[in-house]
């Protein structure tokens, strides 16, 4: 075997804390040899980032190398000064970023921005560098490069801007490139091109890649070996075939449970709750929670300008006690379409049932009734939550809003509910900056069925989860819907959730519904080539096994779908 | 372009409020110039004559005649006539206003380059303590009266330092003391915003992109941060233009500078109403103006709000 090119020997990392240094990353030892990808697979809190952070020397404020190694090529990096370090970074170690919104510097164009990693490192005078800028902007797939490197990033879409900065990362040619999550933020399709893209490159100069992910399917794709850490240690590692086929340790098969890959879960049939099923109650009841029919929403541009058509003429119905998907890219008009349902935005045109009884004309005291009715979890349960309430004043906010009660009646009822929830009983009296991201999902969950509503939208209310703590909340919801009869609207663009939870399902792309019915139909025999494209973007483990076939060109549908403000053309640009 | 239009707009509709909110109120305060000057026992006036000299003057008419009159003279830059010193507002105007705009000009200047040391000295300085000291010292700065800090600089480096002479000194000299008593309490909000803006924009991944290619904390400072960390600092700095006015009277009052701060504060004293419209309007147009200069400067700082102005 060749001598590794990074090799981290029993690396402890620290960060300063007011009660002693804190270990994050604890006796971590793995190698990356020359023009391998290894994939740093975990959970958040796993120690993952700051592992790739030292190598780097970009640990955040307050951490140190406590003990261990960190050799290139046989020279050990962990002692050196900062300085001494800016030598290498750019030049030896390229950084590839998770986010490729916040990631460029919004005050500068692109292709100052990409000339800067030739003049930090004197490379090549003015014109030279020019040229050399251009030809990376071609090289990643940019249409009119010269164009390009004058454009601002909030001119780019984000798969643009990931590509600037895959650009950038390997502009001297580095030995070994460090991505760090660089498609988690990015549509499946959008996110395949740039696995491609880097795929491309990296065999082009033999470049090596440390590729850190929370994402098994990703890792499964395209590593050659995986190294699984927890709690900044090492689980496992080993070839990806041999962790992920044979896992040793009961943590990676956890994790290979949990991860919603496609097709491992059975497909949910959409079919009416037991009691509708009796055809007599049935025939006097209204079988759909929510229908909705020819829903537009155009959004003005600007004087002069032609609208954009947000949502274009979008109908689909939810089944009581059942799940309806509506999966998308960002962009397509799907959380427009929830937020009609929910009426913060009145549609154009179009109308929206619930429980047979349209909403569209609510106005005043009614469309407060119609808010207990309807119910809303959301993405983010960090910022969902208000941080001064404790967890039982927040479950029992919506009650004390609708007046429903009093004082003591609301606390039990919030005390129920927490318990509803999985919650310990405990945790009433906290606060959510003390509760992990699942706890609070959790929260979020018991508040939106305070209320008893007929219809909960979960608004991508699962996508900021890790994986475990994913699979316990799809539990959880999948528990509550049959206990409770509960209709969900399940706004996602993962497909592998939206196969797990959902019994029907509408692909939307572009403000418009290409295809919709039973999930097994819709994901079994996909009758629209987008709903296609999309499905085979999913990496999956099934993919890893045909890994040597996986840089062909990639398929020539647009881009992601450009954001109303910023008509950016599609790069239709093979990559090979 | 619409968005100039607009915001020209909006500060004439300003400036129109803020004259006529100062007509009222001096309209409002009890007693009356004239009265003040020509009423007293010893000049022995005649009622006659002292009524002869407000119809001179022009305050016999009621106050919407007067308002309508002010406002036509205003338009034509006929500020009328002072009273105290019956010579036209204008003159004393012409007069006054040199030594403040050189005051607050560089009053402003040096503020801009104390601020902007220190932020970005407390940002790189080589040692945690200096870094620290130097944070702190906004916070000092901020919490110091100016009519405090003018006798403290004059008593330091006039009496006892004997840096500046008290008297005789030349222009050049008679400058530094007012302009720094001027520029360093103004200079401590804007060291605040910046350097918490450095903070904020230093924590940006795009920042950790920088590093991650090579550069070093100087030229990630100047060339990603800065720019990204003015715009705060720029909406501050429009803001403070009005503490610098004020700044100004009390800084001319404690050096006994002829500029318009003196002009203010004796008019203040014999409601010399005329001259007080006047320096009222003249400082709302400074603001405004000033003001309508950040809002423009903003899309070519951030290109991401070269949309948004031409959009709105």
């Amino acid at each position: 075997m060749t001598a590794p090119l990074l090799a981290i020997e029993h690396l402890d990392v620290a960060y300063r804390a007011a009660s002693g240094p804190r270990r994050v990353v604890h006796d971590v030892s793995f190698d990356v040899q020359p023009g391998e990808v290894v994939a740093l697979v975990g959970e958040s809190g796993s120690g993952k980032t700051t592992t790739s952070s030292a190598v780097l020397g970009l640990l955040p404020g307050g951490g140190l190398v406590e003990a261990g190694a960190i050799r290139l090529s046989g020279v050990d990096l962990a002692g050196w000064s900062d300085r001494r370090l800016q030598s290498v970074r750019g030049a030896r170690i390229g950084y590839i970023p998770q986010d490729p919104v916040s990631s460029l510097n919004p005050v500068r164009p692109i292709g100052v921005q990409l000339a800067d990693a030739f003049r930090i490192h004197g490379r090549g005078d003015r014109r030279d560098i020019r040229a050399r800028v251009l030809d990376l902007l071609d090289r990643v797939g940019l249409d009119d490069p010269a164009l390009r490197a004058k454009q601002y990033p909030h001119e780019l879409s984000g798969g643009m801007r990931q590509r600037v900065l895959i650009a950038s990362a390997v502009a001297l040619e580095p030995e070994l490139v460090i991505a760090d999550e660089p498609t988690s933020a990015l549509d499946v399709t959008v996110q395949r091109r740039i696995l491609d893209l880097i795929d491309v490159l990296r065999r082009e100069h033999g470049t090596a890649v440390l590729l850190v992910t929370h994402d098994l399917g990703v890792a499964a794709e395209r590593a050659e070996r995986v190294v699984v850490m927890q709690h900044g240690g090492i689980v496992e590692q080993g070839s990806t075939a041999a962790v992920l086929d044979a896992p040793a340790e009961a943590y990676t098969r956890q994790l290979l449970a949990d991860a919603p890959g496609l097709g491992e879960h059975e497909f949910r049939h959409p079919r009416p709750p037991l009691y509708l099923r009796d055809a007599s109650v049935a025939a006097a009841e209204n079988p759909f929670a929510l229908e909705a029919s020819g829903l537009v929403k155009e959004f003005s541009l600007g004087r002069g300008r032609e609208p954009f058509r947000a949502v274009d003429d979008v109908s689909f119905t939810v089944l009581r006690g059942t799940t309806h998907a509506i999966v998308g890219e960002s962009g397509s008009g799907k959380t427009t379409t929830a937020r009609i349902v929910a009426r913060f935005v009145t549609p154009d045109a179009g109308e929206v049932a619930l429980g047979g009884e349209p909403v569209r004309a609510l106005a005043g005291a009614a469309k407060r009734v119609f808010r207990r009715r309807v119910q809303l979890v959301y993405q983010n349960p960090f910022a969902s939550l208000d941080p001064r309430q404790s967890v039982q004043e927040i479950i029992a906010e919506p009650l004390r809003n609708f007046g429903i009660g009093d004082r003591r009646s609301r606390a039990a009822s919030a005390r129920q509910l927490i318990d509803r929830v999985s919650l310990p009983a405990a945790l009433a009296t906290q606060r959510p900056g003390e509760l992990s991201g699942g706890q609070r999902q959790r929260v979020a969950i018991a508040r939106a069925l305070a209320l008893e509503p007929e219809l909960v939208i979960l608004d991508e209310a699962v996508s900021a989860l890790d994986v475990t703590v994913q699979a316990r909340i799809l539990e959880l919801l999948e528990q509550l819907q049959g206990e409770l009869g509960l209709s969900y609207l399940f706004i996602s663009h993962d497909l592998s959730v939206v196969a797990r939870l959902s019994h029907s399902v509408s692909v939307m792309r572009r403000g418009r519904i290409v295809e919709g019915g039973a999930t097994e139909q819709v994901f079994g025999a996909p009758q629209h080539d987008y709903t296609r494209e999309l499905l085979e973007a999913v990496p999956r483990r099934a993919a890893a096994d045909a890994r040597g076939a996986s840089d062909r060109p990639s398929a020539s549908s647009p881009a992601s779908p450009a954001s109303p403000a910023s008509p950016a053309r599609s790069t239709r640009k093979a990559l090979a | 372009m619409p968005y100039l239009a607009r915001r020209v707009g909006q500060a004439l509709v300003v400036l129109a409020l803020a004259f006529t909110v100062t007509f009222v109120l001096l309209q409002a305060l009890p007693g009356d110039a004239i009265l003040i000057k020509f009423e007293s026992p010893e000049l022995g006036l005649s009622p006659e004559q002292i009524a002869d000299i407000r119809a001179s003057y022009g305050a016999d008419v009621p106050a919407w005649q007067q308002y309508l009159h002010t406002v036509s003279g205003f338009l034509v830059g006929d500020f009328g006539y002072s009273v105290q010193y019956g010579t036209p507002v204008h003159e004393l105007l012409a007069a006054a206003l040199p030594e403040t705009l050189a005051l607050a000009g560089l009053g402003f200047l040096v503020a801009v380059l104390i601020a902007v040391s220190v932020a970005f000295l407390s940002t790189l300085a080589p040692f945690a303590w200096l870094r620290q000291a130097l944070r702190s010292l906004p916070g000092v700065f901020v919490s110091v009266p100016v009519f405090w800090l003018g006798i403290v600089l004059i008593q330091v480096f006039s009496f006892q330092l004997k840096l500046v002479p008290v008297i005789g000194a030349d222009p050049v000299q008679s400058l530094i003391l007012p302009v720094l008593t001027l520029a360093i309490p103004i200079s401590a909000p804007l060291a605040q915003v910046l350097a918490r803006s450095i903070d904020d924009v230093a924590l940006s991944p795009f920042v950790a992109v920088v590093r991650a290619k090579g550069a070093g904390p100087a030229r990630v400072l100047w060339r990603d941060v800065a720019r990204n960390a003015l715009l705060p600092t720029i909406t501050i700095a429009g803001v403070l233009i009005g503490e610098l006015i004020g700044g100004a009277v009390v800084t001319e009052t404690v050096f006994g500078r002829a500029g318009v701060g003196r002009l203010t504060e004796q008019a203040v004293a014999n409601q010399d109403v005329a001259v007080l419209q006047a320096i009222v309007i003249l400082a709302a147009v400074v603001f405004v103006v000033v003001n309508l200069a950040v809002d423009l400067v903003y899309p070519v700082l951030d290109p991401r709000l070269k949309r948004k102005a031409v959009a709105a």
